[in-house]
């Protein structure tokens, strides 16, 4: 019952390093009204690997056909060097034998049980005195030992993200998901659990996939970071490497900058976190701060600005913590449904988006003078396209 | 002439007989309606809501002639037996079960398809089988759905008339129930039986259905708190 399952299956367990810790090959399709894809292909070593990506960008997707509970179309998913899933060999293993812990987003905890009742739920092929000797253990690690005889519904909600992870980890999992377990709590709560659960996987050594949209967990985290968008892999790496990398330019394009302008790195400022670069247009150049990415002087990129990120000023601003304040000149103002587009030229032709009411305040008028105010982090660097 | 406890003791050993067999045999049906993916699946709900819209006594008909010799079902049983099932009190159980399957399963499955997905995906992802799953999760979290559809098949059975009558006739200690028992009593004129009988049987379905909302209720303060 206990032997490994690696041994259960066949495979070479004497060698676990012959294969990645998790290897994971999947795709998958969701025909609809919406039609959407899963193609990725990655592994994953020891320790944490966030999967970072917008909602919608299939994070979900992929853990369920992980833990066995969406079936994907092809792939293969290995798991320590057991073969979960593959779709050449016509091997998919039920949820229940994969071994694979999950925690839900919503936790998922039984509402008809007490706390120590749910962590022991999965330890039921042990003997009664062991199994309540791992439940004690597990909630006393987790610090949640006094709350073992209440139920579910009557602790709070960093105590039930507690319930839900020594529910999952007590069952000794040999791949740990987590599907933004932890979204809902105050930072203080949230770092507490992270250092538990850092402190209970430097014993068990099991990779852990977490799903984030927070930036700062990533930083947090991060041993190892995959970006997702739309169903595919963007970018696999360190955090640092990742999240500091410049987006692709299709990409921006998709998610709807207005400007997208070419420049070229002027001066970086590493330890301000950010770097002059120069936009030409047909009026001539000028100077614009931007968030640091990686790349040296006299490096090309697009820079990318949403038109509803630009302030405009009809005298010059003062005492303004928007670094880029930029001269110009109206070109044309067009009513779209509620809202004013207006172009402005300066170095380049810029579109800013506006109220009726701000137009009709400022009175604002083809051929007015104007200044654009534009925060640094609201210029979004892109790499070229090749 | 007072009321006829004996006819009032069988139709109680109906009722209960077909709420333990609706139990038992309501529940696969219905886990397999909240659960399965199968396209055609809404044939199945089409035929367990049947009787819900069938004139009884088009139930009655079709139920006595599968019970009845001609029958493979029929001949099988005497072959078993030695008599035939029709006019019987356990013709009559079949019939009552057919009768009352939907009052059960609708419930049951309805309860079963309300209990959130993730706890039963959570249950197999902590190595939980299905059954074990279902004893464990959903069935716990369905006891508000499991004692409606008890409860109704219960009285659903108290109050039937024309399948009892079809199947059963009206055979005093065997098939004679208590709605067949005040049908004869007005038709012998006997009003002040008919009366007591009636108002029996009123005041026990009275109680039963109020048993069942008040656990409804608790149930779901109890949900609610989460």
């Amino acid at each position: 019952m206990n032997a490994h399952p690696a041994i259960q299956n066949g495979v070479d367990a004497a060698n676990p390093a012959a294969e990645a810790r998790l290897g994971c090959r999947i795709q998958k399709r969701f025909a609809g009204q919406q039609e959407f894809a899963v193609d990725v292909s990655f592994e994953a070593a020891t320790g944490f690997t966030i999967l970072f990506g917008a909602s919608g960008a299939g994070k979900t997707t992929l853990l369920d056909c992980v833990a066995g509970l969406t079936r994907p179309d092809g792939g293969r998913i290995s798991i320590g060097g057991r073969v979960v899933f593959d779709s050449s060999s016509g091997v998919n293993l039920p949820v229940a034998e994969r071994h694979v812990g999950y925690v839900f987003q919503s936790l998922a905890l039984f509402p008809h049980m007490t706390a120590e009742q749910n962590v022991s739920y999965g330890l039921k092929h042990l003997p009664s005195n062991e199994r309540r000797r791992r439940t004690t253990a597990m909630l006393q690690a987790f610090r949640i030992a006094h709350l073992g005889g209440r139920n579910v519904r009557d602790i709070s909600g960093g105590e039930r993200q507690r319930v839900a992870l020594a529910r999952t980890l007590v069952t000794d999992p040999q791949l740990l998901l987590l599907d933004e377990p932890l979204a809902a709590l105050d930072a203080p709560t949230k770092s507490h659990i992270i250092n538990d659960l850092q402190q209970w996987n430097r014993t068990q050594g099991i990779p852990i996939l977490y799903v984030t949209h927070s930036r700062e967990e990533v930083f947090a985290l991060g041993e190892s970071v995959i970006v997702l968008e739309a169903g595919r892999i963007l970018r696999q790496g360190t955090p640092h490497e990742v999240m500091t990398a410049p987006l692709q330019e299709t990409v921006a394009q998709l998610a709807g900058f207005e400007n997208i302008f070419d420049a070229v790195v002027e001066a970086l400022s590493p330890d301000r976190g950010t770097m002059t670069c120069r936009l030409s247009g047909d009026g001539g150049s000028t100077a614009i701060e931007t968030p640091l990415v990686r790349g040296g002087v006299g490096t090309s990129f697009r820079i990318g600005i949403r038109a509803g990120d630009i302030l405009l000023a009809t005298v010059l601003p003062r005492a303004l913590s928007a670094r880029n304040i930029i001269p110009g000149r109206i070109l044309s103002l067009d009513q779209r449904d509620v809202m004013i587009s207006a172009r402005v030229q300066c170095a380049v032709e810029m579109e800013v988006h506006l109220t009726l009411a701000a137009r009709d305040s400022l009175q604002l008028e083809t051929g007015r003078e104007v200044w654009l105010v534009i925060k640094t982090h609201s210029c979004h660097l892109m790499q070229r396209a090749t | 002439m007072a009321i006829d406890w004996q006819t009032f003791s069988l139709t109680l050993q109906l009722a209960f007989a077909v709420s333990v067999l609706l139990l038992l045999l309501g529940l696969p049906i219905a886990y397999w309606i909240a659960f399965s993916s199968w396209r055609w699946k809404f044939l199945v709900q089409a035929v367990v809501a049947l009787p819900l819209v069938l004139p009884p006594t088009v139930l009655g008909f079709y139920v006595l002639v599968a019970l009845g010799p001609r029958s493979p079902l029929g001949r099988w049983w005497i072959s078993l037996t030695g008599h035939t099932l029709a006019f019987t009190f356990s013709g009559l159980v079949i019939g009552s079960v057919i009768y009352s399957l939907p009052f059960a399963v609708q419930p049951f499955a309805a309860s079963f398809a309300s209990v959130d997905r993730k706890l039963i995906a959570a249950s197999a992802t902590l190595g939980a089988s299905r059954l074990r799953t279902f004893f464990r999760v959903v069935a716990p979290l369905s006891v508000p759905g499991l004692v409606t559809g008890a409860a109704l098949s219960f009285a659903h059975t108290m109050g039937e008339f024309g399948v009892v009558l079809m199947v059963g006739g009206n055979i005093p200690g065997v098939t004679r129930t208590v709605s067949i028992d005040i049908y004869d009593r007005v038709q012998a004129a006997d009003y002040a039986g008919a009366n007591q009988t009636a108002l029996a049987l009123l005041v026990l379905c009275f109680v039963l259905l109020m048993i069942v909302y008040s656990f409804h209720r608790k149930a779901s303060v109890l949900n609610s708190v989460q």
